[in-house]
């Protein structure tokens, strides 16, 4: 036989040592523990371990270690009911402005988490938690992208002194009026210079109409931003619950998925992840409210609202001079009467702009409008969703301006746990457009144990009987493609430990079929060298020419399946791209285990050995 | 040890036209199945809710349907899941409310009158529209699966064999979902999960016997096409029943461990394992020689793969 490289036998040897280092952490099981973090996400106080160590201490209460892990303090503790217990000591030694969370932490010595060797995450169906698909309502993006050009565009053409006569949104564009073609062509002309992302059209039938829309790219661009910013929004919201491992991902064009494990009560969650309170800051107008709300009618570039206390009708300017997704940081204070009051700060440009109207208007009033949105869905008897929007849209507060301000300010006339929830909210960021729960899931904790245990004995039992069949038939040479699957199966656990891919039932049935395919590659390896024996060939001949041989037909195979596997990784949502990466990566490492592995085993048993007939009979 | 003593010689080739009557019969027989009978859909699909319940004990489902319509809920489906101590809840998605009611109503319900009340092991709460989206992208993926797989066997073989395995591909899958369809056995984005995977193992099978076609036809050069390929699929069978055995193996051990939640992954894969072992012979193989694959339309790329070798 000719011999084998030694590079590959080193790289054998790697795949081994890296597969086995990198499996290893799923092994060690966690611990019980408390995390701790601080609600603003700062970082944690330096002294922080004594606060911790006393508090504990007082309490008679002794914990495994303490200390920080992934950018949280976690306590581990000895057991689930001192866990329990520590939780509920700490939760109350620190209060308010830091979020205690019971979890649990992974065994896996300091050593390998040094090498970035991580357990597995564990789908919900086997640890239990509650499953949330939002929906990013779409239509209320594009809706507030119209009210924008009917805001913006007049704005701009008042600023250049083009008159228009009239403007209204209408549907999906604005339209503008103008006196003639004349000033409508000058309109057209500016606005395509200055506002690129829109498309301008004058209707067939119309020489005096312009429609304002959004180009197709811009409206992408908008639905896009809308829902990364929610997302960062719901990242920061889910944080506050203090849940270890949530999981906030997008998933297709307008949807979120969160996966908070171990959570079982879905109330609390709803009511965090749907909230949309919001602040907006605008200019009062001085037309008379009582007439307009009488009549109906508002004035051109007003709507109009109501106060909070006395529901007395104000009319509000449309342009909003900072609104919820221009709020850097909020915080719950009190005011100079020591009422409660939020005091927010805002980013550069919205800054900019409060200190320009500001500026210009001392003594005049601003109003704070106070927005919420709840959607509830329903479902018709046709079993059809009904979505119902209940919108509140309230002036909290009216003032004078009295100075110049810009970047941080205060905003007074809340109540006192009102100022409290809303500047928690402000805090974790405004959505961007309202979400709408479509799917939820609650997997009770003991049905993932089973999940589990379920797995692991047909995994177990599958194992088991493909290699006593492999060395049933094959003899030394069912041996080594034993040897071939087990270090297979150690590469795939270890890839996705790697990738921090999240183990579930579909998944650890793919790991499971796939235990069964990928000894094929042995098969038709060992098939060919017994026809290469009946063809005549010497024993080592046959051995090289069934490797060499086979090679082609199973990479041919391989690259196929994984074809379709790569399509369904890219199109399959949850459970099916989980099944799909278990198996691409159990098809790659396939490739390599079945035909270098096994073949190195050969090699090394018998290369040096004069062989009489090979052993596969 | 061995099954047989040599290379079995079994004229595979002389059924081939009862071959592919049989297989285009039984393609037309399930998709009519399907279109008639439909599938039996799971929440992913239909949307709805659904509830599975664990009793300390077995339960006898009257008397939980019993409970349930004492409670207000005539058009639950109640079915025993895994087994006969824990229960299954389906409800159309007509109720008014959102999941935490229904839960605790259902609870509520099936605790009147019970010794022990169960212990809530899972809820679900699907919207309807979710099943489009997932049909959509289903389709959508089993689509783009084809061409690509199309397009790599026209490249690395030939177009005809390129037909020959979209044919076995979609020969097995409609065999696979008429079954399920036959037998009734839930269809959730579990078992469309093993149908997708049931593409990959197809294609595996039909390739290896491809690939001994493309050896043989150009090694013997006097044999007729048709004894090539007898020949050809004669060598590979041995490999095909150890292959398939193990599979099954694996799968029979999902299937009777694994637990509900993956049966009907597993049911659709045994199926679908056993279809793709005849198809691969009887339908890629055999519709690449009905369109006439000649000796000629491979010399090329095989030449300059000799190089490729490790």
């Amino acid at each position: 036989m000719k011999p084998y490289a030694s590079w590959k036998y080193v790289v054998l040897v790697l795949a081994l040592v890296l597969g086995a280092l990198y499996s290893a952490p799923n092994l060690y099981g966690d611990d019980p523990s408390v995390q701790v973090s601080m609600g603003s996400g700062d970082p944690m106080p330096a002294d922080f371990s004594d606060i911790v160590a006393k508090a504990l201490e007082a309490n008679k209460l002794t914990s495994l270690s303490s200390g920080m892990e992934d950018q949280r303090w976690v306590i581990r503790m000895p057991s689930a009911e001192t866990q329990l217990h520590a939780a509920d000591v700490l939760k109350r030694e620190l209060g308010n402005g830091y979020v205690v969370a019971l979890n649990s932490a992974s065994k896996t010595p300091p050593w390998l988490r040094a090498i970035g060797a991580k357990p597995m995450n564990l789908g919900l169906d086997l640890r239990g938690g509650v499953h949330f698909l939002l929906e990013v309502d779409i239509e209320e993006v594009n809706k507030k992208a119209v009210q924008r050009i009917v805001t913006d565009v007049p704005a701009f053409l008042r600023k250049e002194n083009v008159r228009y006569t009239g403007r209204r949104e209408a549907g999906s564009h604005g339209l503008l009026e103008f006196a003639d073609a004349a000033t409508l062509e000058q309109a057209r002309k500016l606005i395509a210079r200055n506002f690129p992302e829109y498309t301008l059209t004058v209707p067939q039938a119309s020489t005096t109409q312009l429609q304002v829309a959004l180009s197709p790219q811009e409206a992408k661009r908008i639905v896009d931003f809308a829902v990364q910013q929610n997302l960062t929004t719901l990242r920061n919201r889910v944080n506050q619950l203090g849940v270890a491992e949530p999981l906030v991902q997008r998933q297709g064009i307008n949807r979120i998925v969160v996966q908070l494990p171990g959570v079982q009560d879905t109330t609390q969650v709803k009511d965090l992840l749907g909230a949309t309170a919001t602040l907006e800051y605008r200019a009062v107008d001085d037309g008379d409210a009582y007439s307009a709300a009488a009549s109906g009618i508002t004035p051109v570039g007003t709507e109009l609202f109501y106060t909070r206390e006395d529901r007395r009708p104000v009319l509000l300017k449309r342009e909003i001079i900072a609104g919820g997704d221009n709020l850097v940081d909020a915080a719950a204070t009190v005011d100079e009467q020591g009422g409660p009051a939020v005091s927010v700060t805002l980013d550069g440009a919205a800054a900019k702009r409060m200190f320009a109207f500001t500026e210009r208007n001392v003594g005049k009033p601003m109003a704070v409008l106070f927005k919420e949105r709840e959607v509830v869905t329903n479902y018709n008897a046709q079993g059809v969703a009904m979505r119902e929007h209940r919108d509140v849209q309230e002036v909290i507060s009216i003032a004078s301006i009295r100075g110049v301000f810009g970047k941080k300010f205060q905003t007074t006339g809340l109540e006192s746990k009102e100022a409290h929830d809303l500047a928690l909210l402000l805090k974790a960021g405004a959505l961007a457009a309202p979400v709408e729960i479509v799917e939820e899931r609650t997997v009770g904790p003991s049905l993932g144990e089973d999940n589990i245990r379920k797995g692991f004995s047909a995994a177990a039992l599958g194992l088991g009987l493909v290699v006593l069949f492999m060395a049933f038939y094959y003899r030394v040479f069912g041996l080594f493609a034993a040897a071939a699957l087990l270090l297979n199966l150690l590469l795939v656990f270890a890839v996705l430990s790697l990738m921090q891919a999240t183990l579930t039932m579909p998944g650890i049935a793919g790991i499971v079929l796939h235990m069964g395919i990928a000894v094929d590659a042995n098969v038709l390896i060992y098939e060919r060298i017994r026809e290469e024996l009946r063809n005549g060939l010497k024993p080592h001949a046959a051995i090289e020419a069934g490797y060499e041989r086979a090679f082609l037909t199973i990479a041919d195979a391989n690259v196929t399946v994984l074809i379709g596997t790569i399509v369904l990784f890219a199109l399959g949502a949850g459970p099916v791209k989980g099944f799909a990466i278990t198996l691409m990566i159990g098809i790659i490492s396939s490739q390599f285990t079945a035909i270098v592995g096994s073949r190195a085993l050969a090699q090394l048993c018998f290369a040096k050995r004069p062989l009489k007939d090979v052993p596969v009979w | 040890m061995k099954i047989f003593s040599g290379v079995p010689n079994i004229n595979f080739m002389a059924q081939r036209k009862l071959g592919l009557i049989i297989s285009a019969a039984l393609t037309v027989l399930s998709i009519a199945l399907v279109l008639v009978r439909g599938l039996n859909l799971g929440i992913d699909f239909t949307g709805g809710v659904l509830v599975e319940v664990g009793y300390p004990q077995a339960v006898q489902l009257d008397i939980v349907r019993e409970q349930l319509h004492e409670g207000g809920y005539e058009r639950a489906v109640v079915q025993h899941f895994g087994s006969a101590s824990s229960v299954m809840i389906r409800l159309p998605p007509a109720e008014n409310a959102s999941s935490a009611q229904v839960s605790s109503q259902i609870l509520h319900a099936l605790a009147v009158g019970a010794e022990k009340a169960p212990e809530l092991r899972r809820i679900e709460f699907v919207g309807p529209q979710i099943g489009d989206e997932l049909t959509q992208k289903g389709s959508l993926a089993l689509l783009f699966a084809f061409v690509g797989i199309a397009l790599y066997i026209a490249f690395r073989f030939e177009g005809k064999f390129a037909l020959g395995a979209i044919a076995a591909l979609v020969h097995d899958v409609v065999m696979a979902v008429g079954f399920l369809s036959l037998f009734w056995v839930e269809f959730d984005i579990t078992t469309l999960a093993a149908i997708l995977a049931l593409i990959g193992y197809s294609n595996n099978e039909t390739i290896v016997i491809f690939d001994r076609i493309r050896e043989n036809l150009i090694a013997e050069r006097r044999s007729s096409v048709l004894d090539v390929v007898n020949l050809s699929v004669n060598q590979t069978l041995l490999r095909s029943v150890i292959t398939h055995f193990t599979t099954l193996l694996v799968l029979t051990a999902l299937f009777t461990l694994g637990g509900q939640s993956v049966h009907s992954f597993s049911v659709a894969l045994i199926v679908g394992v056993i279809v793709a072992t005849y198809s691969s012979i009887y339908v890629s193989t055999n519709l690449a020689v009905a369109l006439g694959v000649s000796r000629e339309d491979l010399l090329p790329p095989a030449e300059k793969e000799i190089d490729e070798m490790p």
